[in-house]
């Protein structure tokens, strides 16, 4: 694994390459930057796929009784939504970007281990196709949904392999996104440029190094639960098979020690890039570094002990719902310092209010609404009451969309330009901001009060005499406002790279080691090795006169 | 937006006719395959204590039908099979020492002897199951033992398994003398992860074949 080939320099050629030797290079690299751009390649893709079965879902949850989506394929479509949002669209965007970022921002030529890196991504894709091939199997889908509770699983209820299709391409993709994790932490560790201290990283290299810890330690439980999942479909085992003496109880406690550090997994990163986004648009310095330092270690820490609080209502006891409550309150204490900290770089900034810090003002904002959520679900009795309806949905959906997603296209819109060398159109994005943003809050709000006036998750069509046809009317067309928030992004990702202005090496006058190199970088990122002596490096650069090492 | 970039077009020094070295970072740094191995021990860690916590607790709420750990072990054969993976242990940290000081053959001859009793164990493990299956009839399938007992120890047998071939390919590579210097670090990292299956054999023993009986 030693050396990272280098790809010989074409010579100046009069005609492109065949698009089959582009795509060879493409299949074949260990580029850090190509292989970021294809786990995000892979994520919108998977966005896409997840998007639709959510939109298949709202249009049948329209009104009572409808029979648009048969009851079985709206439980695989479920099934399929969450898995893939949390497995392939969440995860792969979150370290493809951070993939691309990392060793540009640490001053390094590459990634610690460029092959393992293709291996990640690649285990990561075919993991996801192979839940994706259920549809071909008999009995199509697994209808389990995304947390899979026993004995559901188990053969007696789930008959077709499809649940074995999405165990394996579960395994298969934790893999990679273990391996990815090793990746970082090394990296970090180990090829940071001369003058780069650990004290002295760019905020998302320290985010994204604590959440490759917290990939490291919960990954491999969840590998070890699907492995048991799968001993007991196809050997016969009986780990999660309650007529023959296993534990539905143990399932649920595997699932989430890794389930719940996996929430954090997806918005950390997205905290990172919020820490970057925020003081280049405020110009000011990141406000409370080592507070926010000390803070994301923290919610590492904490969070790999709140797991249980996804399941008081499964009859723990009275001491373990306590401490779950307790734990739980206890993570919001360092999310609430990150937050306070943002704020405090806004304020009093200069704002440029440029697509990347609508996003990360849009995070700020709803963010905080999908935590104060939390804080509500964490208090055991209140969980007891809205557990599994619609009000937990609504949650999530507010952290995930509010915060992860908020986050991701902040991060595309502020790297586009690095990753392309050209601008994306901020007239598209500002569009796809406001539609973004006013049917994410159409969707999602309405749910709180369906679920709150006691509507399940999961169900697929109500009677109508139930109160709650109003809220799902709203939600969808909160939904079929969004959805064209999307085409619009999309639209713009691909339109850009011919008719987007030139962005130049450094467009939004950033202080981040990766707007020291070209846009789009050369394979080797740096000529000549950077040395830094502050946490600003391009700023040092820019005023030579008042360096801020002279104050660190 | 091109307004904003006017300023700042080049901001770092670059020299365009330096040639990048292709090596840079990657191969200068030892340290990174130790922590990248490091990570990975980790979470091969956390795999086994998963393993491992599933077996402890369905030894309290298992299921009573089928054998019984009390009825099935024979402690003679497990007791020479700990034996030989502890010594491997200590034959392959003299290995790493014979080699620091330069004696190859003495570390080549460590090294043999250290997949030998690695395989020792997998035979060992062969023949108990063995006896399990056949005198016993206990199956993954017969009861919460069967599905705990096999999955955990047949995951560490598993990695002996990994353990002998990474074993064998650093001592093949010795042989072609392609092994360099006095730390090569295939050598360390094997030796690494050669310790960590034992130790947790070491807690496998203890919650399998002492405290589960």
């Amino acid at each position: 694994m030693a050396t990272a080939e280098i790809e010989p320099t074409p010579a100046p050629a009069a005609s492109p390459p065949p698009w089959t030797a582009t795509l060879h290079e493409w299949l074949v690299t260990v580029d850090h930057k190509k292989i970021g751009v294809l786990y995000v390649l892979m994520a919108v893709v998977f966005l896409f796929l997840g998007g639709a079965a959510a939109i298949a879902m709202r249009l049948q949850l329209w009104a009572p009784g409808l029979t648009l989506v048969p009851p079985i394929t709206f439980n695989q479509f479920f099934t399929l939504h969450g898995t893939t949002m949390v497995f392939f669209v969440g995860m792969p965007i979150l370290i493809g970007i951070a993939n691309y970022a990392v060793p540009l921002q640490i001053g390094a030529r590459d990634m610690a281990f460029p092959r393992m890196n293709a291996f990640g991504f690649w285990t990561t894709f075919f993991g996801a196709l192979l839940v994706y091939f259920s549809f071909l199997v008999p009995g199509g889908p697994p209808a389990i949904g995304w947390f899979a509770y026993a004995p559901l699983t188990e053969n007696s209820f789930a008959r077709g392999p499809g649940v074995d299709c999405w165990a394996l391409g579960l395994i298969v993709s934790g893999i990679g996104t273990t391996t990815g994790g090793i990746n970082f932490i090394a990296t970090i560790l180990c090829m940071r440029c001369p003058g780069m201290t650990l004290r002295k990283v760019p905020f998302f290299v320290w985010v994204m190094f604590w959440t490759s810890i917290q990939i490291v330690v919960v990954m491999p439980p969840l590998t070890a639960a699907l492995t048991m999942l799968e001993f007991d479909r196809q050997l016969g085992a009986h780990f999660f098979d309650t007529q023959a003496g296993g534990s539905a109880y143990l399932w649920q406690h595997l699932f989430w020690f890794f389930g719940h550090p996996e929430v954090y997994i997806l918005v950390l990163p997205a905290f990172g890039m919020i820490s970057e986004v925020v003081p280049v648009f405020s110009r000011k310095v990141l406000f409370g570094y080592e507070f926010m330092a000390a803070a994301t270690a923290a919610i590492v820490f904490i969070s790999l002990g709140v797991w249980a609080h996804h399941m008081f209502s499964v009859g723990m006891s009275r001491t373990l719902d306590l401490f779950f409550v307790a734990a739980t309150m206890l993570v919001s204490v360092p999310t609430g310092i990150k937050l306070f900290n943002w704020l405090a770089t806004v304020y009093g900034g200069k704002l440029v209010l440029k697509s990347p810090m609508l996003f990360a003002l849009g995070f700020l904002s709803m963010f905080v609404i999908g935590g104060l959520t939390g804080v509500i679900l964490a208090c055991a009795p209140i969980d007891f009451q809205v557990t599994d309806t619609y009000f937990v949905v609504a949650h999530f959906h507010w952290v995930l969309i509010g915060g992860t997603l908020f986050g991701v296209f902040s991060a595309i819109h502020y790297w586009y330009p690095k990753v392309t060398g050209r601008m994306l159109s901020e007239r598209l994005a500002k569009w796809q901001f406001w539609l973004f943003l006013i049917g994410f809050i159409v969707t999602f709000a309405p749910m709180h009060f369906a679920g709150i006036l006691g509507m399940p998750r999961r169900i697929y069509t109500y009677g109508s005499d139930r109160p709650w046809e109003i809220w799902n009317q709203i939600a969808t067309i909160g939904a079929l406002i969004q959805a064209p928030s999307y085409l619009i992004f999309g639209y713009n990702l691909v339109v850009s790279l011919w008719k987007g202005d030139v962005a130049g090496d450094d467009p939004w006058d950033a202080w981040t080691l990766e707007w020291a190199t070209t846009s789009p970088p050369p394979p080797y990122n740096f000529a000549v090795v950077p040395v830094v002596k502050s946490r600003r490096p391009l700023w040092d650069a820019k005023h030579p006169d008042d360096p801020d090492w002279k104050y660190e | 937006m091109t307004d904003a970039a006017a300023p700042h077009e080049k901001v770092m020094p670059e020299s365009e006719a330096a040639p990048p070295d292709p090596t840079l970072g990657i191969e200068a740094r030892p340290e990174l395959h130790k922590v990248g191995m490091i990570c990975f021990l980790v979470s091969e860690a956390s795999f086994f204590s998963t393993l491992i916590m599933a077996y402890v607790i369905f030894l309290r709420h298992g299921s009573e039908t089928g054998p019984t750990p009390a009825q099935v072990f024979t402690l003679p054969l497990v007791l020479v099979n700990t034996a030989a993976l502890i010594l491997s242990s200590f034959t392959v940290h003299f290995a790493e020492k014979a080699l620091h000081a330069g004696k190859t053959a003495a570390f080549r001859l460590l090294w043999l002897a250290t997949i030998v009793l690695g395989t020792g164990f997998l035979v060992g493990t062969m023949y108990e199951w063995n006896e399990l299956i056949h005198t016993h009839g206990l199956t993954i399938g017969v009861n919460m033992f069967g599905s705990t007992y096999y999955t955990l120890v047949g995951f560490h047998a598993f990695h002996v398994t990994i353990g002998v071939i990474s074993l064998a390919a650093v001592l093949l590579v010795s042989l072609r003398g392609e092994l360099r210097g006095a730390h090569p670090m295939p050598v360390t990292l094997v030796g690494w992860y050669w310790h960590f299956v034992d130790v947790v054999w070491v807690f496998v023993f203890l919650v399998v074949y002492v405290v589960g009986r």
